[in-house]
């Protein structure tokens, strides 16, 4: 066991776990941002650079501070580490400039990209981001890939995370998908536009921390926040079948895998459960899922009950009037 | 002329052949190494030599080779990186063409002292015609019996390599190499684990530059004392400068390390002087990725004393007023050259040469290029200036490899002594982007 202090916080957790990993075992607001570190995923992280901490004391045996900031998903604690996250002006200022980076070349179409709503990256930018753009120069864009009948690959907005390599690789048990080129020119590509054909090709949809890999069956049909997400489970021969339904009247709009707070998946779904069962027939409903991340989703939060609070509390009387009354 | 370890033999005609290079004393330190030294006492000499990894960032060869983790049953390696590709370096290239065997003497020597029984020496994928001049060494080697099974009847047993690259620059990064080398795409892998730890195949592994490995048979016949008297302080031997730009006599030198910089660019030993007699405006001392210096701060350092070519002079103020000697890529520009342009062609090598995977540098290498791209061809801001040193910053230290700082350091250090140049661009863009055009004020005095 390794007892370190992050942020103030002393936390004890196993040896070999990662900064990262002790802690959201804090929890709450003092977990850095994690874009391509995915708990599941062999191999993931260290990648984006949004996670990066502050060593100020690298063991109790070896108390020198590390030279330059780390990246908390792939640095394992030592005990008797002394990180500093929230509190460090230098990994804040760091971030924030990792944030702008990670804008520069996404095209902000948020408006209509499928993931909004949902978005890792529109979580961060508003937490993290600056609301000015230093960026004049021209945004490098790709055209749109279809991968099977089922995915689509709008590169544009990808931040080049790995996450669906590695799901691709780990999950699927053929190889192909990866990286092409390099620098910013470097693109996730199938060979000459393979199609991604494996039961469980969808989960690369729900691992993207963007609107890069899109679900064709879910396209354009609504806004996530207009949904209804409840916990459902089915009997699949070839997964768990415990899935999400995101759901508006009687209509399954979309299915995914079940996500923690980290938008983490728990269990990976096959693509029949994912893209074939679009009937509320077709599942057994468990009940409401909670949605705790910090995103439009949950803010609106429809089995919250509703606060009856003034709504625009600084208008002129007259105005207010209007309003309803509390 | 100064002493020559690397060089000496290099002129004489038919170098390149195994009986050429063993009439001019060649292998004896295979021999003395395996027939008279144990392992260790290789690595003790090498560590006594105060040898420094002439790959770029100079760190003491025999206290990397002392790290190497040597748990039982899992072999080790010794991976030479010839993937020489930073721009202005050609020193290995030139080395490895003329002196082959020299390398292979090298990698059996330093293979012994690691306990590896399989060395690779990776190379960089343009030099097809280099590596075939290697495979001829290496077979020649192999038929003299200095390479295979039981190497001259010692019972050490090593196979040596060479495996071509795909040309790209990040694979002479440490990480990239080995994962390039086992056959996967060149990313730098995160670190820790070292390759020390886990390199090659996930076995304990070093990875050196050619001339860090080629100095190593003269230590071993010399003994590292000696070799130790060479130089000045801590930066002991000789080196091979690649000098080019605007001088006279553009070549690979080999120098003592603590030569005056004045010395090294004007004495006709070396490079003879500025070309045509003009005047001398900066230099790069190490490669595209070092700082730049202007010309008094390259002859001498911020307190005043003569600037030498060693590791501790060149570094000597910091990135405020210093650089560092690099892989010794000496590169040196006179009065009618543009520091911007100079800048923006690096911005653009190394937004060619990222390998994308983590975002500042990604990102952040294109963004430069594209800004400095900008104030070359006249559309410059005046906030652009300021931009690009932000955006430096935001790239330095945050990368998974030493690429970002690359990318980032000469953008930094260009506008920290050439400031006024670059306002000139953005001020009289229409005088600066006319054919030819110079800025000719005066260049900024920085102080420690």
């Amino acid at each position: 066991m390794a007892k370190i202090t992050f942020d103030g916080i002393e936390v004890e957790v196993e040896d070999g776990t990662t900064i990262l990993q002790a802690a959201r075992k804090i929890g709450g607001h003092v977990v850095p941002p994690a874009m391509c570190f995915y708990t599941p995923l062999k191999g993931s992280g260290g990648k984006c650079r949004v996670c990066l901490v502050k060593v100020t004391q690298g063991s109790t045996k070896d108390p020198r501070p590390m030279p330059k900031l780390v990246a908390s998903c792939i640095t394992q604690v030592q005990d008797g580490m002394v990180v500093e996250n929230t509190t460090n002006e230098d990994v804040l200022n760091a971030r924030k400039g990792i944030v702008e980076m990670l804008l520069i070349n996404h095209p902000l179409d948020c408006p209509i990209c499928d993931q909004a709503g949902e978005c890792d990256l529109q979580d961060l930018s508003y937490e993290h981001g600056v609301s000015g753009q230093r960026f004049e120069e021209e945004r490098r864009t790709f055209n749109k890939v279809d991968l099977g009948p089922y995915i689509q690959l709008h590169m544009t907005r990808c931040i080049l995370c790995y996450r669906c390599v590695y799901t691709a690789d780990q999950i699927t048990d053929n190889r192909v998908h990866g990286v092409l080129g390099r620098g910013d020119a470097a693109e996730i590509g199938t060979y000459i536009e393979n199609v991604i054909d494996n039961d469980f090709s969808g989960n690369v949809i729900d691992v993207c921390p963007v609107g890069a890999l899109t679900d064709k069956t879910w396209r354009f049909k609504n806004r996530v926040w207009f949904t209804k997400p409840m916990d459902a489970h089915r009997d699949c021969p070839t997964c768990s079948g415990k899935v999400t339904l995101w759901t508006r009247g009687e209509e399954v709009l979309r299915v995914t895998a079940r996500k923690d707070q980290y938008g983490e998946v728990e269990e990976f779904i096959c693509n029949t459960c994912r893209f074939d069962k679009k009937e509320v027939k077709d599942w057994t409903i468990e009940g409401p899922r909670n949605i705790d991340r910090n995103s439009v989703i949950s803010a609106n939060h429809y089995e919250l009950p509703v606060v009856n609070v003034p709504i625009v509390p600084n208008l002129p009387t007259s105005t207010k009037k209007n309003l309803p009354q509390e | 002329m100064g002493l020559k370890i690397l060089t000496e033999h290099i002129n004489v005609p038919g170098i390149e052949t195994l009986e050429v290079y063993r009439k001019h004393g060649g292998y004896k330190s295979v021999e003395k190494a395996l027939k008279t030294m144990s392992p260790e006492e290789v690595v003790e000499e090498v560590k006594t030599s105060g040898l420094r990894g002439r790959g770029g960032a100079g760190f003491p060869t025999g206290m990397k080779w002392s790290f190497l983790a040597k748990p039982e049953g899992i072999p080790r390696y010794l991976v030479c990186n010839a993937d020489e590709s930073e721009p202005g370096t050609f020193k290995d290239r030139w080395f490895m063409e003329h002196n082959p065997h020299a390398l292979v003497e090298g990698m059996i020597t330093s293979s012994y002292a690691l306990g590896a029984n399989k060395s690779y020496i990776y190379i960089r994928g343009e030099l097809l015609f280099v590596l075939r001049i290697l495979e001829k060494a290496i077979a020649e080697a192999y038929a003299a019996g200095l390479l295979g099974k039981n190497i001259l009847g010692s019972g050490y047993d090593l196979d040596l390599h060479v495996a071509p690259g795909g040309g790209a620059y990040i694979c002479g990064e440490e990480t990239a190499l080995l994962e390039s080398l086992e056959g996967k795409r060149g990313n730098p892998r995160n670190k820790p684990p070292f390759p020390a730890v886990k390199g090659l195949f996930q076995s304990p592994t070093v990875v050196n530059n050619v001339e860090t490995i080629a100095s190593v048979p003269w230590i071993v016949n010399n003994t590292g004392a000696e070799y130790a008297k060479i130089g000045i302080g801590r930066s002991t031997g000789t080196k091979l400068i690649s000098a080019s730009g605007n001088i006279n006599k553009p070549g690979v030198y080999e120098i003592e390390l603590g030569v005056p910089v004045e010395e090294f660019i004007y004495s006709d030993q070396y490079c003879g002087g500025i070309w045509k007699g003009k005047q001398l405006k900066a230099v790069v001392p190490g490669g595209s990725s070092v700082p730049i210096l202007p010309t008094n701060l390259i002859l001498k350092t911020a307190a005043g004393e003569d600037r030498l070519m060693s590791y501790e002079s060149l570094s000597d103020g910091g990135f405020v007023s210093g650089s560092m000697l690099g892989s010794g890529a000496f590169i040196v520009f006179d009065e009618d050259q543009c520091i911007v342009r100079n800048t923006w062609n690096y911005a653009r090598f190394y937004h060619h040469e990222s390998c994308g995977q983590c975002s500042p540098c990604r990102e952040g290498t294109g963004w430069m290029e594209k800004v400095l791209h900008r104030i070359e061809y006249g559309h410059g801001h005046q906030q652009d200036i300021d931009l690009l040193v932000s955006v430096a910053k935001q790239i330095e230290g945050n990368t998974i490899c030493p690429l970002g700082d690359a990318a980032a350091w000469p953008v930094a250090a260009a506008i920290r002594h050439f400031r006024e140049e670059f306002e000139w661009h953005i001020k009289h863009p229409q005088e600066a982007t006319a054919p030819g055009a110079v800025y000719r004020g005066q260049l900024a005095e920085v102080t420690a």
